[in-house]
């Protein structure tokens, strides 16, 4: 006796589970964006002379860094929507607890972001900001005309992977109850008795997802850098 | 134009430079030479302010370089630097790496920029090279774009940074006769180079440090005939006979 | 504002009466520790084996060990610990099937866990032996075989002693990773720190004072972890090379 395999329920469910994709590609999506504009802001506080900034940024990293993904979607979804209702007098019926989760990840994911960023500035020859300052260049310009442009160039397959590797995190708000892509997939296996067929799927569904965006990946990193 | 007065700087306990002084008058050529890791480079980075320093003053056009109020931003835009790297952005064409500062340092119009670092770029004798990225030019025109560069930002001094050392050896004339040219334009310059030819031939000054002190500063005519210090007649010695 | 600290909430005894709420966070220290210790031995053996594989000229094998890194890399984490959890108990034979399935429940989750975080680590850790063993200037692997050494003995003696110490930076990043990955396990039900934590909120009512001592904990473990795999860095330097002096 082996286990009888029943596919039918994927069928009928498939707009439920695309209506998960989506809530799983809008977390990526506006994750990446955060990540990249906070990560960026992060890395040059980081690189930055001023002592505190620089403070500020490490131990941003550091913190985000040294715990796991779980335990900062539970702060933000369990802890900090309550702390910011007590704070600010919120009418309790207001619900934070999702936003803030998503709002967690975002958080999170810069920390990541930040490191790649800061190695990409780093990439960058010191010899370009001088030139930039000789130039007669403020800080901004010079970051902004001449080390993030390449910097940004060099990261480029980097920041893609780093998408992979984030849209696969999403998954983990199933923990903070986001009807995401995953958590789509259990509930409808959950309700049909068709969990080993769900979960399968659902693996599948991100492998062919995250194999095809990282042999894109590769093709480009291919592209870009000259033999 | 120049003064430096009693400069120091160390990292840590490490002393870089000491107790440097000179100065530069207007249309006057200065070289500076000196064996590697004498400080040469790093004096010539604190004229305009890319090197920070511990004591003593330098004032460039009448401006203090280390006074926590100067506007370095505008400071730099007047002094023009060459690097030993050339430092074109290699993200740009090159006519945007002569436009980029004109238009957003000294706020030119595209067009005004574009112009001037035209006519710039056909006087170092590479109008065809316009449209190309750094990576696809040699070394030496690198080098000369990176003086157009400079030059498109109408600086009242050049600071040149070993400006041949990076060069394969058929490409360093290219470069020194822009240079040349440029001092007999009477271009107020300062170059730190082991081009003991290009010194005789258009220098006023010659300046030997070492160890991170000024161990000669005299006419050109005084050092090559008769340099008193030992150290810079041993340096002499090796970088003229061979 | 209307919150009540009260940190010695964690010296109370505990609702099951027989422990007190540190003991609870306590006991699933412990059991992050166990399961990522147990997890990273796993990771290590079966990394370096695909990682070497990777890199032989035969090419079913190196194939082999393609497909085994993508398969493990490209699906995450939660979704292949409910497949090894929930699916594979019912695909197994019967017999074997019903074995883990009657045996206890902490039991059937840690080895799910264990063998889960193993075989996910072990994919990225394959990655970096692969990366390492190909930064080696080929002259080494050259000069190995010029000396009459076989491709095995080569790889043994030559290639993998110095691959060996540049992985183990990004090593230690992936050992970090195998602690924090395993707060994945509390969605199991596994009782580990992440999972203590949750409990500890709706057992105490104390969510901040519970959250933050769970948050330290794991701080703490990186911290010595890293500082660990430092001095490891440190005793294992080859002289005159990268890290050695």
């Amino acid at each position: 006796m082996t286990y009888e395999f029943d596919w039918s329920s994927i069928p009928g469910s498939l707009p439920f589970l695309w209506d998960g994709m989506k809530i799983s590609l809008e977390i990526t999506a506006q994750a990446v964006v955060i990540g990249i504009v906070w990560g960026t802001l992060l890395a040059m506080m980081r690189l930055s002379s001023i002592k505190p900034l620089s403070w500020f940024a490490a131990g941003y990293v550091n913190l985000f860094r040294a715990v796991p993904l779980v335990m900062v979607l539970l702060w933000f979804f369990l802890i900090v929507p309550k702390f910011i209702e007590t704070l600010f007098n919120f009418p309790p019926g207001a619900d934070l607890r999702l936003s803030s989760a998503m709002m967690g990840f975002a958080l999170f994911e810069s920390a990541y972001y930040s490191e790649i960023i800061r190695a990409g500035i780093q990439s960058v020859p010191k010899g370009q900001i001088s030139a930039a300052y000789a130039l007669g260049m403020t800080y901004f310009q010079a970051m902004r005309l001449v080390v993030l442009p390449q910097a940004f160039r060099n990261m480029v397959p980097l920041l893609l992977t780093q998408g992979i590797i984030l849209f696969q995190d999403t998954s983990l708000v199933y923990v903070s109850a986001l009807a995401d892509f995953f958590g789509a997939a259990y509930k409808v296996g959950d309700r049909d008795g068709r969990l080993v067929e769900m979960l399968l799927f659902a693996g599948a569904v991100y492998f062919v997802i995250c194999f095809s965006a990282s042999q894109l990946v590769k093709r480009l990193q291919k592209k870009y850098s000259p033999a | 134009m120049i003064k430096i007065a009693n400069v120091s700087k160390h990292y840590g306990s490490f002393q870089v430079l000491t107790d440097c002084s000179t100065s530069v008058s207007k249309g006057e050529v200065i070289v500076v030479c000196g064996p590697s890791g004498s400080g040469k480079s790093t004096l010539i980075k604190c004229v305009n302010g890319l090197e920070p320093f511990q004591s003593g003053e330098i004032i460039v056009n009448g401006i203090s370089v280390g006074d926590p109020r100067t506007n370095l931003p505008k400071l730099r835009a007047g002094v023009g630097m060459v690097f030993q790297n050339f430092e074109l952005f290699p993200h740009m064409s090159i006519t945007q790496n002569l436009a980029v500062a004109q238009v957003k340092v000294l706020k030119r119009t595209q067009d005004e920029a574009m112009d001037k670092g035209l006519k710039l770029l056909d006087r170092v004798g590479l109008k065809a090279q316009a449209d190309k990225f750094p990576g696809q030019l040699s070394g030496g025109q690198q080098q000369r774009v990176a003086i157009a560069r400079a030059l498109a930002m109408d600086p009242i001094c050049m600071l040149f940074d070993e400006p041949t050392s990076a060069l394969d050896p058929e490409m360093v004339n290219e470069v020194l006769d822009v240079m040349t040219e440029l001092a007999q334009e009477g271009m107020t310059m300062m170059c730190v180079t082991h081009e003991m030819g290009f010194a005789k031939r258009v220098a006023n000054r010659v300046i030997f440090m070492d160890k991170g002190a000024i161990v000669e500063d005299d006419s050109k005519e005084a050092f090559f005939a008769n340099p008193r210090s030992e150290r810079a007649q041993q340096f002499l010695a090796k970088i003229l006979h061979h | 504002m209307g919150y009540q600290w009260n940190w010695g909430v964690f010296l109370q005894p505990s609702a099951t009466g027989d422990d007190t709420y540190l003991g609870w966070m306590f006991a699933g220290f412990k059991m992050t520790i166990a399961l990522s210790l147990s997890a990273w031995i796993l990771a290590l053996l079966l990394g370096a084996l695909v990682g070497v594989l990777r890199t032989v000229p035969n090419k079913t094998l190196a194939g082999i060990a393609s497909a085994y890194v993508e398969l493990f890399r490209n699906i995450p984490l939660l979704v292949q610990l409910f497949i090894w959890y929930f699916v594979l108990p019912e695909l197994l034979p019967v017999s074997i099937g019903d074995a883990f399935k009657q045996s206890n429940p902490v039991m059937q989750q840690f080895l799910a866990s264990m063998v889960c975080l193993g075989l996910f680590t072990s994919a990225r850790v394959a990655e970096q032996v692969r990366a390492g063993i190909n930064s080696l200037p080929r002259g080494q692997k050259n000069a190995g075989l010029a000396l009459g050494l076989t491709l095995p003995q080569t790889y043994r003696h030559v290639m993998l002693p110095m691959a060996f110490r540049l992985v183990v930076p990004p090593l230690t990043s992936e050992f970090l990773n195998i602690f924090k990955n395993s707060a994945v396990c509390s969605t199991i039900g596994l009782l580990e720190l992440a999972a203590q934590g949750r409990q500890l909120v709706d057992y105490t009512a104390q969510p901040f004072e519970s959250f933050i001592a769970v948050t330290i904990s794991y701080i703490i473990i990186n911290v010595t972890v890293m500082s660990l795999m430092h001095k490891f860095e440190k005793r294992i330097a080859v002289p005159g090379y990268i890290g050695g002096k």
